[in-house]
């Protein structure tokens, strides 16, 4: 990105009628480790690529409990998406102490989006560098919105947010329509899938994605490292087992050729190699 | 009317002109029931109010006029239905309240309302918060309500009591009507019989409750609306042979 003389505060407007500050803070999101959500009739389900400081440290937490039928995932500053969590359980818990009833998902997002908004006109203040999924359950049904850092807010079936997301936006673009009426099961499986889109090659491991779901009849949760290595173990079982020119697996057929530090079977790993890859 | 209170009152010194300490024009009992999946209300029209002025700063508890078409139940929203009994100003108060509460429920445009459930808690939450302030609004409350297929009937007391029942009242009717409805209220009832329940419970309510009046409404929740019926009153019956001649078995000089 080029410098601009109109970009100093978020309160000054360039010539073309942009708010560079806010475009900057868009920016931020885009450099964060990439984020995924997807959602059938009943179930959402948010997934990220964690990623830590160095070897020694721990990994960032980027999926937080919003309630027992909201969740957030964040991209960008995790410290302003950790400080949003918090504006966000605080209007979930003072609407469920006020009504004994959930907060419409449709409801906070707004104010979120509104309390965005105001850093967008305020000289003292700066937009937040987050982007965030927000997944939640209400009376209408499954839901998942982006909020970004400008206040616009929008609803998706599915979405990938932060670095390398386009690969995995792909990814959900071919699968989107069969998502409504997908079982849960096979949501976690194409959030997990979309999240190795992101990782371009590297090694898929449970250590560093994190998936979380919430659905009807399920409170919002985030899935154990065990769990998830089981489901990453499961598909690429099955890529192996099964023909290699069908299409989501031929991209395991490509990682079953680099290192293998997961599956079982090391054996059938090299005959992959010579599967053609759909990318 | 500002009443004053003497120096070393425990409630303090502060000015005591706005606050409730006894209350002035009152209703009496509201009495509802679950029947089907669906709710009915009934609660007579009457309002009475207290005789204005005090001595050694104790309320008059004698009547002092009456008021006979006092609406005492309300719709509130697309789904519940409010009676109250108490002072009826109060009673004015939180439907305002109500009003903003559904007026910005309603400007947010999204599909979402808030139902019956959500409204009591909403009630709940304000009688007890007001009572924390010694500042009561003096109301019992009943809210009704269908959404969704579900029906939901609970009430409130003045100082935040609350709970959900198949069948609730206030006032006088939890000691003249509830027995009633304790023995012959059922899952199943029609709406016919909801109303000669109803309209027993009220009838027993006139006969022995001095501030009922004979002009009683009744209302009805569906999943459709609220229904407030026209007005109307009850037969009643005093040709019985003890009123004709009371003296008639008493032996004595008095």
């Amino acid at each position: 990105m080029f410098r601009n003389q109109y970009d100093t505060d978020v309160t000054t407007w360039s010539p073309a009628g942009r708010l560079f500050q806010v475009e900057y803070a868009m920016e931020a999101v885009k450099q964060g480790s990439a984020a995924i959500g997807l959602r059938s009739k009943t179930h959402v389900v948010l997934g990220c690529v964690n990623k830590a400081n160095s070897e020694l440290s721990s990994h960032q937490k980027k999926i937080f409990k919003v309630d027992d039928h909201i969740g957030v995932a964040i991209a960008g500053l995790t410290a302003d998406g950790r400080v949003l969590s918090r504006y966000m359980r605080n209007e979930c818990i003072n609407y469920s102490f006020t009504y004994e009833s959930p907060l419409p998902v449709g409801r906070l997002v707004v104010q979120l989006a509104d309390k965005a908004q105001v850093c967008t006109q305020r000289s003292w203040k700066r937009p937040y560098g987050v982007g965030l999924l927000v997944a939640g359950l209400d009376e209408s049904g499954a839901h998942l919105y982006y909020n970004c850092p400008s206040g616009n807010y929008f609803e998706y079936q599915a979405f990938a947010i932060g670095s390398r997301s386009q690969a995995a936006k792909t990814y959900l673009e071919r699968r989107f329509e069969n998502f409504t009426d997908s079982s849960r099961d096979d949501l976690v499986k194409d959030a997990i899938t979309a999240i190795r889109e992101t990782l371009q090659g590297e090694t898929l491991k449970s250590s560093i994605c994190t998936i979380a779901v919430v659905g009807v009849g399920e409170p919002f949760h985030v899935l154990d490292q065990g769990t998830v290595q089981q489901i990453i173990d499961t598909f690429e079982i099955a890529a192996e087992q099964e023909d290699p020119a069908t299409e989501p697996d031929a991209a395991t057929g490509q990682e079953a050729a680099t290192e293998q530090g997961t599956a079982a079977d090391q054996g059938g790993s090299t005959d992959e190699g010579a599967a053609p890859m759909d990318i | 009317m500002a009443l004053k209170l003497p120096q070393n009152s425990l409630l303090g010194s502060q000015s005591d002109s706005q606050r409730t300490l006894y209350p002035y024009v009152t209703g009496t009992s509201v009495v509802a029931l679950k029947y089907k999946d669906r709710i009915l209300m009934a609660a007579d029209m009457g309002g009475q109010q207290l005789a204005l002025g005090s001595i050694d700063l104790k309320p008059f508890s004698y009547v002092h006029m009456r008021y006979k078409s006092v609406e005492r139940m309300k719709p509130i929203g697309k789904h519940s239905l409010l009676g109250a009994s108490g002072e009826i100003s109060d009673f004015q108060e939180i439907l305002r309240y109500l009003n903003e509460l559904i007026l910005y429920d309603n400007m947010w445009d999204d599909g979402n309302s808030l139902g019956p459930k959500e409204v009591h808690n909403y009630l709940t939450r304000v009688m007890y918060n007001r009572r924390n302030k010694f500042n009561p609004l003096w109301n019992s409350l009943v809210l009704g309500g269908v959404k969704n297929g579900n029906k939901y009937l609970g009430t409130v007391s003045m100082i935040g009591v609350n709970f959900k029942d198949n069948h609730v009242a206030t006032g006088f009717g939890n000691h003249l009507a509830q027995p009633i409805l304790r023995q012959e209220w059922h899952e199943n009832l029609s709406f016919e019989d909801g109303v000669k329940l109803l309209e027993k419970c009220m009838r027993v309510l006139l006969y022995c409750d001095r501030s009922a009046v004979n002009k009683l409404q009744i209302a009805k929740i569906t999943e459709e609306g609220v229904t407030i019926h026209q007005p109307y009153s009850l037969k009643t019956y005093w040709e019985f042979s003890t009123f004709e001649n009371p003296a008639q078995g008493a032996i004595g000089s008095w």
